[in-house]
């Protein structure tokens, strides 16, 4: 059996958004569907509200709202209608009206579900997620398919349903969105967790500092000649004409850069200061994780050749 | 604090839910209602099932009613299960309090909610055409047809969960007119060609054929046919049980 996930702690609290960041094929679903119950797991221990999800009774479903990726909709089904629905599964349901109106469903109501839009229909789901009133809702990939309007709308919502103290746990591959909605991230590479923490802590554990010039100008400059020796400062040329210069930068670095520029009768097309981003630290990380793994394959094969010889 | 609804209201929310659908859709009930009328009209005014009973209709309505428990049991549930695991219909069903056992438990709710309305609509235009079926037989006849339904929609269910839903409408159309026309469901045995005669009593369509017009038209049971489409009932639940993928 292939062991698709290892190594995957986490604690998802009431009235936070945990966020689970990681591109196509990390694990991320495979994480919600154990902890939902849909998936058989071959080993380690998950709790869902107190209780194993694999045994899950349907007093424990009631408290748990779920949209999954692909929706999980009949398409032939009216959108209130099955709201309706599945709401009869429950003994006090939100009212299906409130929640059609606050997600904006009943300019499509007497639409089909097959023919909706893949932001419309994601806002069914999220509907049928949320009619039963859950106190912990899990979200797979709840942004995908949004235009920017159907987007806020969205992410008003989990942040209204985190202001009522839900528990919400989604997925993304977006960084925009674990940077605006996550309390939590946990940033899954190839099955297991490599770095989790909140925005501001993933930032500040970044292997590079917080703050970051940008310049763009003639290529093969040697710009760390700008700034006076063991400064702390790193310099990069990532791509022909265009330098990083990452580091704890003050006033007096950009005054000893102008002064250089102007020596060497230079002036930058582009000039930019900003902070690091969670997709610098993401990358950085993805990268130093495919890094090990080629490390630890290299490794394997060699231990592999000696055992031959 | 949220709580579900009790398995009885849950179960028979999903009866409900899926009975509509099944009611509304134009092919199911071109297959469930449509063609079996077709075919017992046929039945009645040609000559084929002359001499094995007092008039056509009486040899025809039983098999006819049998064929309907496959069209809604395998057909119907086949097609429709089959297309609501390609959607994630059942994994978010399973979801949400009906869970899995409930899902099947509203299947069958609707399964025998279609049967209903099939024995009513097929029996009422067989006794318009001069069906008198033997009144104790056909109690244990209705009986009977739910079993029919339950083995049948077993098998459909097993096909919907095993292979892709493209392949679920094809194979589960095309048994039913194989079934339908040679597999000793409609037609009896003695009416079919030889080759083919002596194995249609081991296939379900024909074991549960035989055990309906031995009950409407006879008043008997035939043993033997119930005790094959038993274990066609189980071998298929058993099977379904084990093999089902619900993603």
């Amino acid at each position: 059996m292939k062991r698709v996930l290892a190594g995957v702690d986490f604690v998802a609290r009431a009235g936070e958004v945990t966020v689970l960041l990681g591109v196509n094929g990390a694990g991320k679903t495979t994480t919600l569907e154990c902890a939902q119950g849909l998936r058989r797991r071959t080993g380690g221990a998950i709790r869902l509200l107190g209780e194993d999800p694999q045994l899950a009774t349907a007093e424990l479903r009631a408290r748990v709202g779920v949209m999954l990726q692909e929706g999980g909709l009949p398409p032939s089904a009216k959108p209130l209608a099955l709201l309706k629905h599945v709401a009869g599964m429950y003994r006090d349901p939100l009212p299906v009206d409130d929640l059609a109106e606050r997600l904006g469903l009943r300019e499509f109501a007497g639409t089909t579900i097959r023919r909706l839009s893949g932001g419309q229909k994601q806002r069914v789901a999220l509907a049928a997620a949320l009619v039963g009133r859950p106190e912990v809702v899990f979200l797979d990939e709840p942004s995908a398919g949004l235009d920017p309007q159907s987007r806020q709308v969205v992410f008003d919502l989990i942040g209204d349903l985190r202001a009522q103290g839900l528990g919400i746990v989604l997925t993304t591959h977006l960084l925009d969105d674990a940077e605006r909605l996550a309390d939590y991230v946990a940033i899954l590479d190839r099955g297991r967790i490599v770095a989790e923490g909140t925005v501001a802590e993933l930032l500040g554990t970044a292997t590079h500092a917080a703050r970051r010039l940008t310049l763009r100008g003639p290529a093969g400059l040697d710009l760390a000649q700008a700034f006076p020796a063991g400064g702390g400062l790193h310099v990069l040329e990532p791509s022909a004409g265009h330098y990083q210069v990452d580091g704890e930068l003050t006033t007096a670095h950009l005054a000893s850069l102008a002064q250089w520029l102007d020596a060497q009768g230079i002036m930058p097309t582009s000039l930019e200061l900003g902070t690091q981003s969670l997709e610098d630290v993401f990358l950085g990380i993805a990268e130093a994780s495919a890094a090990q793994d080629a490390m630890a394959h290299k490794e394997k094969s060699a231990h592999r050749e000696k055992e031959t010889a | 604090m949220s709580s579900a609804t009790s398995l009885p209201g849950r179960v028979w929310q999903q009866g409900r839910y899926e009975t509509l659908t099944m009611l509304r859709n134009g092919e199911q009930l071109l297959l469930m209602i449509v063609l079996p009328l077709i075919a017992l009209i046929g039945l009645t005014v040609t000559p084929f099932l002359d001499g094995l009973g007092p008039n056509r209709v009486d040899v025809a309505a039983p098999g006819i009613l049998a064929l309907c428990t496959m069209s809604t049991g395998f057909t119907g549930q086949g097609i429709a299960t089959g297309f609501d695991r390609r959607y994630g219909v059942l994994r978010f069903l399973s979801t949400t309090p009906l869970g899995r056992a409930g899902l099947i438990a509203g299947k069958t709710v609707a399964v025998l909610a279609v049967l209903a309305v099939q024995v009513v609509v097929i029996g009422g235009v067989a006794a318009l055409l001069g069906w008198r079926p033997d009144i104790p037989g056909a109690i244990f006849g209705l009986v009977l047809l739910g079993v029919g339904a339950a083995v049948f929609t077993a098998l459909g269910l097993l096909v919907a969960g095993t292979a892709r839903p493209e392949a679920t409408l094809a194979v589960t159309n095309l048994v039913w007119i194989l079934f339908g026309v040679f597999g000793g469901i409609t037609m009896p045995s003695s009416k079919l060609p030889s080759q083919i005669a002596g194995i249609v009593g081991f296939l379900p369509s024909g074991a549960l054929g035989d055990a309906s017009r031995a009950a409407f038209l006879h008043g008997t049971i035939d043993v033997p046919a119930v005790i094959v489409l038993l274990v066609w009932g189980a071998a298929g639940g058993f099977a379904a049980v084990r093999w089902f993928k619900w993603n």
